[in-house]
């Protein structure tokens, strides 16, 4: 009787099995022995700093990080396809499925400032006119006054900029933009070893 | 390595053919025109022919009898006996009461909050400075909140509940350990609030459809244990002899989720690439193996037994569960296609997901020829008339899933909102819309109480519906010209977040519209549950189903 009862519920627990051999386990084998791309160079501190704030505020639902072949990618300057090898330092992954924004996996070397950066994150519209993009003023203090050489200042368009005092990066928002300007995966392609 | 990889491969690809084969040669052969007696096992002795629909006004449920019997297809009622069943399904549903009210209670408080995130979150899509000073409040934090919400708060929750009661009735056997489930409502909802209140301070895995953080993921492996354990030791208790088909979805589903859960959410097991391929064998695997089962299951009860007729065939409905479980389980990675991962795993994917063919026609031809000839009765049913709409939605958005999947038509999706799309043409316009029905059978069981306010129900259904169909099409629309800008690399990119605001401004709108259906289900349902409401003199909650020609008998 038990055996009857409980037989689908043992085959169908293996077909997931089955299923997890295939896309899991054998996808961890493959890649498991994986070199990073030559060229690659594991983030600073900084910039690991700031790929927390970019997971932490869900900047992955917006903007993917996988330059694809299937795409005219390269013709936007978004950087050659990328493969695994370019991956190896990243957890969690943050390939993304949405492209509501740019892909960013080369806007460190497409965008390399930092002062369009902070401009960018405080208020898209004041550099990205049409941009959808979320503002991000709580990575921001407004202040009076601020300490030349300490202080990082914002710099805004004309409609955009504080009537008085100035806007200056908290340390989240500079930790992030090191993050954006670390993205740089323009060196050449490791060969592909997957079959 | 390499050899092994291919072996399995072949060995993969030519099981999926083998089964296609089968499905072709046994609906042209005629294998599947009626199926046995087992198709009966949810109906009482003399009870095929006779509707049960709990939701109905006495006055719909006459027009429904009358619909059902001016049917061709409609079998000959039996001759009725005595009402010895009836009182064992009220025992029946007694023993389920607590932990399935608490789940369905719980469900419906989550479905509102997910659903005014989701507007929220929509709506800034659009009107990008809206709500930007606090983090608490940015997109990138409520937008996998309201993922979140209604996939482990409102449908998970709700499918639980559901299937629950299903067990008991089904099997006819009291629900085993009751007061387990209830507790493992209890760690749920915890799960949930502590979740919540994680993600909205940051707090998160980082990963789509698996945010919230590992350390407690634990509630929900504990609590769905809970749930999972009474399910399985009512099966092996079970009186019953024959497992309907709702049993084997709903015993399989509490094995598979947490399975599928604990693995992906395992911490620092993964890494790089292999992170995002994990990522989408479970992300699409909750759908298929969790929610989709859940929603199944209920379609696969309520359908027939609202209809007091039998589903079309049996052994149809056997090879769908076991072509679902097999193809199912292997489609995520069609979601990384053009990605930088083996090209042999999307290709398997993209297979499995063609192949995802054979289980939903097996499905359709079940639900869909059982419901021919009756589309009538959705006027008097409102079970029925959720329960039905759920299951073509289900047909719709799963034969566009497979079409999707294939790299051509991939392109003119992949990253775009068209996705979105069809995300929620799902989850709402399949799942949701099962479990809307379900609540509306079961809860006046339950409570001995009828839907006070008839109205109150269409208004639900038709909000529901009109949203659900602008929020598809538009936003599929919005999406393929997105996708048709992207794809183009003369057109600035800008281009291509410009040519979509139009059709997320309409998807505010469906979206809102589906939102104040939840609010007009939400009212409705407490109405029920605190009695309110005008008190008819004929309430349809007699376990005995109505009759024809002798309506009121037994009551």
């Amino acid at each position: 009787m038990t055996k009857t009862t409980f037989g689908f519920i043992d085959a169908a627990l293996a077909v997931l099995f089955f299923a997890t051999l295939m896309l899991v386990v054998i996808p961890s084998a493959q890649l498991a022995n994986l070199q990073p791309a030559k060229g690659l160079a594991p983030y600073s501190d900084i910039a690991r700093r700031g790929r927390e704030v970019y997971i932490e505020n869900g900047c992955v639902y917006c903007h993917s990080q996988q330059p694809s072949s299937h795409f005219p990618d390269e013709q936007r300057g978004w950087g050659r396809p990328s493969t695994p090898a370019d991956y190896v330092y990243d957890y969690p992954h943050l390939l993304g499925t949405m492209r509501t924004g740019p892909d960013l996996f080369n806007i460190g070397e497409r965008q390399p400032s930092q002062e369009w950066h902070l401009a960018h994150l405080y208020q898209p519209r004041a550099v990205s006119p049409g941009s959808i993009m979320p503002a991000y003023p709580y990575l921001f203090t407004h202040v009076e006054a601020y300490d030349e050489g300490v202080d990082v200042v914002v710099k805004l368009p004309e409609p955009y900029a504080p009537a008085h005092g100035a806007i200056v990066a908290n340390a989240d928002a500079l930790a992030l933009v090191a993050y954006l300007q670390a993205l740089d995966h323009s060196y050449p392609p490791t060969a592909e070893d997957a079959p | 390595m390499v050899p092994v990889v291919g072996l399995l491969l072949v060995f993969a690809f030519l099981f999926s053919i083998g089964g296609l084969f089968l499905l072709i040669w046994s609906i042209s052969t005629g294998q599947f025109s009626m199926g046995p007696k087992a198709a009966e096992v949810i109906f009482d002795e003399d009870e095929v022919g006779h509707p049960e629909e709990p939701a109905a006004t006495r006055r719909q449920n006459e027009d429904l009898l009358h619909a059902l019997a001016a049917s061709e297809r409609y079998p000959s009622p039996s001759a009725k006996e005595d009402d010895k069943e009836p009182m064992l399904r009220a025992a029946l549903d007694d023993a389920a009461r607590k932990p399935v009210l608490a789940l369905l209670l719980s469900s419906v408080v989550w479905l509102l909050l997910g659903s005014v995130i989701g507007l929220i979150v929509s709506y800034k899509l659009h009107a990008p400075d809206t709500l930007t000073q606090s983090e608490l409040l940015t997109f990138g934090r409520l937008r996998p909140l309201h993922l979140s919400l209604v996939v482990y708060g409102w449908v998970s929750m709700a499918g639980m509940g559901v299937a629950l009661w299903l067990t008991g009735r089904i099997l006819k056997t009291p629900l085993h350990r009751p007061r387990w489930a209830s507790a493992g409502c209890l760690l749920w909802n915890v799960g949930l609030a502590a979740g919540s209140i994680a993600l909205l301070a940051g707090w998160t895995d980082g990963v789509e459809w698996l945010e919230f953080p590992w350390q407690l993921d634990v509630f929900f492996v504990v609590g769905g244990a809970c749930i999972g354990v009474p399910i399985l030791t009512t099966i092996r208790r079970r009186e019953a002899r024959h497992l309907y088909v709702s049993i084997w979805y709903i015993g399989a589903s509490f094995v598979w989720f947490p399975f599928l859960f604990a693995v992906a959410n395992w911490p620092k097991l993964h890494f790089g690439v292999q992170h995002g391929v994990v990522n989408w064998w479970f992300a699409h695997n909750v759908l298929g193996l969790w929610i989709t089962p859940l929603g199944l299951a209920a379609a696969y009860y309520f359908i027939p037994k609202v209809l007091g007729k039998p589903i079309h065939s049996y052994q149809l409905s056997l090879l769908g569960f076991w072509a679902l479980a097999l193809f199912y389980s292997q489609v995520g990675l069609h979601h990384l296609i053009g990605g930088p991962v083996p090209v042999w795993l999307v290709t398997l994917s993209v297979v499995t997901s063609v192949m995802m063919i054979v289980p939903v026609v097996a499905v359709a031809i079940n639900h869909h020829m059982t419901t021919v000839g009756h589309f009538r009765a959705l006027r008097f049913s409102p079970t029925l008339a959720f329960v039905v709409t759920g299951a073509v939605m289900y047909t719709l958005v799963s034969l566009q899933g497979s079409l999707h999947s294939f790299r051509t038509l991939n392109a003119v999706m992949h990253f775009t909102h068209a996705t979105v799309a069809h995300a929620h043409f799902g989850v709402y316009g399949f799942a949701s819309f099962v479990m809307f029905g379900s609540f509306y059978f079961i809860l006046p069981r339950l409570t001995r109480w009828e839907w006070p306010y008839p109205w109150l129900i269409r208004a639900h259904f038709w909000l529901a519906v009109l949203g659900i169909v602008i929020y598809v099409v538009c936003l599929s629309v919005g999406g393929f010209l997105q996708a048709r800008k992207l794809l183009d690399g003369n057109e600035p990119f800008m281009q291509s977040v410009v040519v979509t605001i139009p059709y997320l401004i309409a998807r505010t709108v469906g979206g809102a519209m589906m939102t104040v259906s939840h609010f007009i289900f939400a009212f409705h349902v407490g109405a029920l549950v605190l009695r309110h409401g005008p008190r008819r003199s004929e309430a349809p909650l007699a376990y005995v189903p109505a009759r024809l020609g002798q309506q009121g008998a037994g009551r």
